[in-house]
């Protein structure tokens, strides 16, 4: 039933105030209304902004009648956290290869078009379409 | 080339739409897209930087253009993991639109679209990925965590029960 709960983790982080909230919670248990009061906003709002981080399952709220402070379920922030940072960090590795990658491309195409040694870089577009490394 | 210093200051932003199962990948590169284009298209540099780390890439074939299809193995710690898919839609220095369907689940397949907005000499990639659930998406997202998926919805199984009983 918890199958699109990386979902409901990644919506409900994906708004700064509850990012925020989760940050406070993560120093101490806090009531809505301790929560709410450095916000511009109503005690309402911010009790939907719980709600939402309690059906994703970062968030709990005891039963102590009247407080019911809430309180930041860091086992599955962590994993949560945990999984969407490391997805996170193997496509950045990716794409740090290719940042790599394409810097070579363009020294390629800067040093074909400058060919004759002119001293100025003459930032031509580069003509890169021309299938240089087909040499096999 | 083994520095993990990154050569651009930019960073990978990874999310996920809450209503269908998507990740979406957008990151941007100090290049034109045509460069990036033919590092996606090129087999010779696909291979300098799409595989991980830890594995060999090897090609099986790679013909990225529109009807084309692809195939390729990482190759590491005595395995071998073969993908394969096609690629459908292929519009030089714009739009790669492919499936992709690792064979270790042969009849799983994802949707995959990568564009390239031409910032002006620069590039914004945004690559889409579109399976089939959301339990899909999510090991997608969590293979090779040494906690798996299963563990995290016993934990959060558990959190509900707890709820509910309360």
């Amino acid at each position: 039933m918890a199958a699109d709960a990386l979902s409901r983790v990644f919506s409900a982080l994906a708004d700064p105030t509850r990012r925020d909230i989760v940050a406070r919670l993560a120093g101490g248990d806090a009531t809505v209304n301790e929560l709410a009061e450095p916000y511009d906003v109503t005690v309402q709002a911010v009790s939907k902004h719980l709600r939402v981080l309690e059906d994703a399952g970062l968030v709990t709220r005891s039963r102590d009648a009247q407080r019911r402070p809430a309180h930041l379920e860091a086992d599955v922030f962590d994993l949560m956290t945990k999984w969407i940072e490391r997805y996170r960090r193997q496509a950045e590795e990716r794409y740090q290869r290719l940042d790599a990658l394409l810097e070579t491309l363009a020294d390629d195409a800067q040093a074909r078009t400058t060919e004759p040694t002119t001293t100025e870089p003459t930032t031509t577009e580069p003509t890169a379409t021309e299938p240089t490394t087909t040499e096999e | 080339m083994s520095t993990t210093t990154p050569t651009s200051g930019h960073r990978t932003e990874v999310t996920s739409d809450p209503d269908v199962p998507l990740v979406r990948i957008v990151r941007e590169f100090d290049a034109p897209p045509l460069l990036v284009f033919r590092a996606h298209v090129e087999p010779e540099l696909v291979t300098q930087w799409l595989g991980p780390r830890k594995y060999e890439m090897r090609l099986d074939h790679w013909d990225c253009r529109t009807g084309g299809s692809y195939r390729f193995l990482h190759v590491g710690d005595g395995q071998e993991h073969g993908f394969h898919g096609c690629f459908h839609e292929v519009r030089p220095n714009e739009l790669i639109v492919q499936t992709f369907t690792y064979e270790g689940v042969p009849d799983g397949v994802a949707l995959e679209r990568l564009t390239l907005d031409d910032l002006g000499g620069r590039t914004r990639l945004t690559a889409t990925s579109l399976v089939e659930s959301f339990e899909a998406r999510d090991a997608v997202i969590s293979s090779g965590m040494e906690e798996g998926l299963a563990e995290a919805y016993e934990r959060l199984d558990e959190l509900l029960l707890r709820d509910t009983a309360a």
